[in-house]
């Protein structure tokens, strides 16, 4: 339970706000951080919390891009293909990728480590092509730096799996 | 300019650090102003008809001069949610001069005798909102924040808030109501922000853009006089301006209000790459009217009346440019993507408008769309005209009616190689119709 694990930094949230569901969208992103994605229980769970229904809780998840609704890739990357970015090579950047890592637009690859969906404007227009990969700006990208990219989060998450092959993973 | 009064990055790469900041004068015009009457802080502001960036470039002094003294809780919220295509000046500020910012906030805050000041960021913005809570505490740790701000006898907190992905949150009601934990739609106004009923929690609001609120310790510095020398006496002080697309120098330039676009584009950023031709300027991203690159556009000033005397809209000055291999129509065909997936769906106008706009630009181009159906669009598009909640309805109609209006020869190019060619020479179909088809 997110309540009985986070209990601190709940209460920190409850603080910044005259009413307790402004909190909704800090939850949101707690419960995704632990679950992976939105689950249904988190939201009767993020409603409880907040005071209000089940059904509430999961129209604002649906609002917004960011909270993910089903599982994703491990690495969930958003490539902007909008105007800007367009008109410096994005759209050809985004097929090059899927075509990378064999998927279409918006899937997810076999082994579950990539998910790669295409974004509005991400207020990086200079520095295109550019995505953001779990919160975090890539810019500047070109297929080489982007292959380099691919084998560093492969290796990061390689490690991951061994650690939790020998138990060090917390349980879950 | 030599100095930048807004991007002191520039110039001072680590004034991002709070130390720093204050050594190069920082939080003195925050001393200043809780030195003075709230009142004589709005007149400063008002005085230095500093207009809002967010876009409507509304004056900030008349702004806070709405809010009701005698109202007990108020609020000041910053708008940090930049999500327009094309613009990234508030980013640079936030990531580069954080505590200005900060600053300005607190100033405004001090003049509407504010509770709480919030910081709305566009959820993408995940670091930068981390970066901002530790400058927050940094500045509450020197009393400048918090509890009888410096002896002032006036307490105020400043917190931050991250959206998750949404354009329309950037209009300030529908952020109000994401802010309180609703669905991000606009309000139906009246009651206005500023006004008891139309706020944050339904209390006196002042909204103010990232951009404006980081003049705003500059001005009670060195005075509304000094403001208005630079600029133009009806749009006055420095300006970030965003440049995109077909452009040498992509990035942000803080220049003064007033200059060309001539000027802006050959002389500051480079020109148009691999000697190629400008051919349309989109002012104010995908939201503001299109424009040939004409030479009379070109020597037109940067100022909130000149580019509307032209016909288009400064907005928040987030230049997209685009070269003569563009065809426009394709460019109108990403920009009506962009406003069919952020309408927010409260109003049927713009909601079923911008879905609809959508389909005959994908028909357009996968080659489906006869001579007719350009008059088909202009006519759809006018018909959202005046008619919806919120000014995004009024914005998605810009790509539409204005690329048709001064590029229709890039549709009929659409509509005319595509049924004399080859379907297969055409472009591939999107994906995602792909998938459907499977
Ligand atoms: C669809 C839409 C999106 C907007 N997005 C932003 C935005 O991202 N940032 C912003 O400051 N203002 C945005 N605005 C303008 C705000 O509603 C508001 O006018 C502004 O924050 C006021 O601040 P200012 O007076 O300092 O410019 C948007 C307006 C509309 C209609
Ligand atoms: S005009 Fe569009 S974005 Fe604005 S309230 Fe109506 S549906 Fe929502
Ligand atoms: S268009 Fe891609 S970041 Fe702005």
């Amino acid at each position: 339970m997110l309540k009985d694990k986070y209990a601190d930094r709940i209460e920190k949230i409850f603080a910044k706000y005259a009413d307790k569901r402004s909190a909704v969208m800090s939850l949101l992103y707690l419960a995704q951080e632990e679950y992976g994605y939105v689950t249904e229980d988190a939201c009767a769970e993020i409603a409880a919390l907040i005071g209000t229904d089940p059904t509430q809780v999961r129209s604002i998840a649906g609002f917004y891009t960011m909270f993910r609704e089903e599982p994703k890739g491990r690495y969930w990357l958003q490539v902007c293909t909008d105007l800007p970015c367009a008109l410096r090579g994005a759209d050809k950047f985004y097929e090059e990728l899927l075509q990378e890592l064999g998927i279409e637009d918006g899937g997810t690859t076999p082994d579950g480590m990539f998910t790669v969906e295409h974004v509005m404007c991400l207020a990086a227009c200079d520095r295109a092509p550019m995505l953001q990969c779990n919160f975090h700006y890539h810019e500047h990208l070109d297929m080489d730096t982007m292959r380099a990219l691919i084998a560093q989060w492969r290796a990061e998450a390689g490690v991951l799996a061994e650690a939790a092959a020998v138990g060090d993973a917390p349980a879950e | 300019m030599a100095e930048h009064i807004l991007l002191r990055d520039l110039d001072v790469p680590d004034i991002k650090a709070f130390d720093v900041y204050v050594q190069h004068g920082g939080y003195e015009a925050l001393r200043k102003a809780v030195g003075m009457t709230p009142a004589a802080v709005i007149d400063v502001v008002k005085a230095s008809n500093l207009r809002g960036r967010g876009g409507a470039g509304f004056p900030t002094g008349v702004k806070w001069s709405f809010i009701p003294q005698s109202e007990p809780v108020k609020y000041v919220v910053v708008n940090a949610d930049e999500s327009e295509p094309g613009t990234f000046k508030d980013r640079q500020i936030l990531e580069g001069n954080p505590h200005q910012l900060i600053e300005g906030a607190m100033i405004a805050a001090y003049a509407i005798q504010a509770t709480a000041v919030y910081i709305y960021l566009r959820g993408e913005f995940w670091d930068i909102a981390a970066n901002l809570d530790a400058c927050i505490e940094d500045a509450r740790k020197e009393g400048l924040i918090g509890p009888d701000v410096l002896g002032s006898g006036w307490s105020c907190e400043m917190y931050t808030h991250l959206g998750a992905g949404a354009y329309i949150c950037g209009e300030e009601s529908a952020l109000l109501n994401s802010l309180q934990g609703l669905l991000g739609q606009p309000r139906v106004r009246p009651p206005f922000p500023a006004q008891k009923g139309g706020g944050l929690y339904y209390e006196a609001t002042v909204v103010n853009n990232v951009e404006t609120l980081t003049n705003v310790p500059w001005i009670i510095t060195h005075g509304a006089e000094e403001y208005k020398k630079i600029g133009t006496p009806e749009s006055p002080g420095p300006k970030i301006y965003c440049l995109s697309g077909h452009v040498a120098k992509p990035g942000n330039y803080e220049l003064p209000l007033g200059i060309t676009f001539r000027e802006l584009i050959f002389e500051h950023a480079g020109g148009i790459p691999d000697g190629k031709q400008l051919k349309a300027i989109l002012p104010s991203g995908a939201s503001g009217p299109v424009l040939p690159a004409t030479d009379a556009v070109l020597d037109t000033p940067l100022t909130y009346e000149a580019v509307a005397q032209i016909g288009s809209t400064l907005g928040s000055a987030s230049i997209i440019l685009m070269d003569e291999t563009v065809n426009v129509a394709w460019a109108a065909s990403k920009m009506m993507k962009f406003f069919a997936h952020e309408s927010c769906g409260k109003c049927t106008p713009c909601r079923e408008g911008t879905y609809w706009l959508r389909r005959r630009y994908e028909a357009l181009l996968d080659g489906r769309a006869q001579a007719r159906d350009i008059a088909i669009l202009d006519d759809v598009a006018s018909q959202m005209t005046g008619v919806t909640l919120c000014a995004l309805g009024e914005f998605a109609v810009n790509p539409v009616r204005a690329t048709i209006k001064h590029f229709r020869a890039d549709y009929e190019a659409w509509i005319k190689q595509e049924a004399a060619e080859d379907k297969k020479a055409a472009k591939p179909a999107p994906a995602r119709e792909k998938a459907a088809a499977r």
